[in-house]
């Protein structure tokens, strides 16, 4: 039987249509997901993001073993609350997943890495927690909110008063603890707002005292739109184990400043310079771009590996890997065609993100 | 299921309307939109081609999925509904009154394998 969270009987009282993400049964809209779109770009929207695993990596040995696992350097989390973006690479430098580190105290740190991988992860980590002095706990006890917008900080103060002093110094990618709530001003949508792990039997009640302020509810499918808009990337699509985070748009999140520091996959990563990269793709007739789809650049072939319609631009985007043409790599306003349904369709590469907090970064 | 008894339809989806000088209008069913969710672009039908029963007539983009349309019978595409060019959600809005394309069918006793409502409603069962 499919996974549920703690919020699955409130989605059906509230007209979810249902779908399969990972294994869990998870709210793929309630109605329009143009319209969640919207309301997360123009307001507030909320997301149920309790698949999602939280881990608790906690003792003495918690920052030299996630200096060890994670691409990205946790010595830059130099306070607690402090979070980073990261890669977690397997020995040939290929994405085991993409997650968040919290850093909660010294030798407190929480993962909150994807639901389709959670098990994996867990396994992985503990496969290689070795000879460092950590426990590793999976939160499965804990529910997860995203509430999302331009208006969404608001939302939460107006539910929860008493959290408006704890939480309305938060800069982005910080977070901090409340009671028994962990607090990040963190998201994946490209707009300002919360993402709010909580016990899960508390979880209902802030999703209606959320919901009183207005607040819409939001499925997986808007959260893909307005991730795509915002230029981030979708693990299982964008990169895998068998992608390079260097062939993926995600070099800034590999730290290799620290000659010393040996993290899993970088002899991997320094053996071999990137032949691809990610770049940004604009539609230029009608249709839609969507993942798998060939792409011929004037330096060969690639693929797209996220392509939608963006509902806030009008037209259809895409991140698409694509042969490096050169150091330089493939360059912002050559054109491309995309095979679609077996006809060569128009494309440019562009920049992205492609939106930020609500405004359009391409025409 | 939102079917009207007027209407003839296919197991993929599409509604049929015979207009009273014999042509056919073509649209995708309720059912069908709900699936789709949000439809972004409708094209890709060819105003005087000769289709086959069952052959491809144009696309439905959602923001979800493509979806290809089909002829109901074998006839010449006489028009493709170009409202649809700047309003696609009225497929969502109103998917019986939003048609897609119109149709000669080459030979109107093709049209008696068409199903009608109950017959389209227990085929999704």
């Amino acid at each position: 039987m499919a996974l549920r969270t703690p919020l699955y009987e409130t989605h059906l009282g509230s007209g979810a249509r249902l779908t399969d993400f990972g294994g869990w049964d998870m709210p793929l809209h309630y109605g329009s997901q143009l319209e969640e779109h919207h309301r997360v770009r123009t307001a507030a929207g909320m997301f149920d993001v309790s698949h999602m695993l939280g881990i608790d990596v906690a003792g003495p040995g918690a920052l030299a073993f996630l200096q060890r696992l994670l691409a990205n350097d946790v010595a830059k989390l130099d306070a607690p609350g402090r979070a980073l973006y990261s890669c977690m690479l397997n020995p040939s430098g290929g994405v085991v997943d993409d997650l968040v580190a919290i850093m909660l105290d010294p030798q407190r740190y929480r993962l909150v890495v994807n639901a389709a991988t959670a098990d994996k992860d867990l396994a992985w980590l503990r496969t290689n927690a070795g000879e460092f002095r950590v426990t590793i706990t999976p939160r499965r006890d804990l529910a997860m909110i995203a509430v999302q917008g331009p208006q969404a900080r608001e939302a939460v103060w107006a539910a929860h008063p008493e959290l408006r002093a704890a939480t309305e110094g938060l800069m982005p990618f910080t977070a901090t603890e409340h009671g028994a709530r962990l607090i990040a001003r963190t998201g994946y949508t490209g707009e300002d707002g919360f993402e709010i792990a909580l016990a899960a039997a508390d979880a209902p009640a802030l999703w209606q005292a959320l919901r009183a302020e207005g607040v819409a509810p939001c499925g997986l499918a808007a959260r893909d739109t307005l991730r795509l808009e915002a230029g981030m990337n979708l693990y299982g699509n964008d990169m895998t184990e068998a992608t390079s985070p260097l062939e993926s748009g995600l070099g800034w999140t590999v730290d290799r400043k620290a000659a010393e520091r040996d993290f899993v996959g970088r002899p991997a990563l320094e053996a071999a310079a990137p032949r691809r990269a990610l770049v940004g793709l604009k539609l230029l007739d009608r249709g839609v771009l969507r993942s798998h789809m060939r792409v011929t650049t004037p330096a060969g072939e690639g693929e797209i590996t996220s392509g939608t319609f963006s509902p806030t631009l009008g037209f259809s985007i895409a991140l698409a890997r694509v042969p490096r043409a050169g150091e330089a790599g493939p360059s912002v306003g050559t054109e491309v065609a995309v095979d679609m349904r077996g006809k060569p369709m128009p494309a440019r590469i562009v920049k992205y993100p492609f939106v930020r907090h609500g405004k359009a970064l391409i025409s | 299921m939102n079917l009207p008894e007027n209407l003839k339809y296919t197991k993929s989806h599409e509604w049929v309307r015979t207009e009273t000088d014999g042509t056919l209008t073509i649209g995708i069913t309720d059912p069908a939109q709900e699936m789709l969710g949000d439809v972004v672009f409708v094209g890709d039908v060819k105003v005087g081609a000769h289709l086959a029963a069952g052959a491809v007539a144009g696309v439905v983009e959602s923001v979800k999925a493509a979806s290809d349309i089909y002829a109901p019978v074998t006839g010449e595409v006489l028009a493709f509904n170009t409202a649809l060019d700047d309003s696609p959600d009225q497929l969502n809005e109103k998917p019986y009154e939003a048609w897609i394309f119109r149709l000669k069918p080459a030979d109107p006793a093709q049209l008696a394998t068409l199903l009608d409502a109950a017959g389209y409603a227990a085929a999704q069962e």
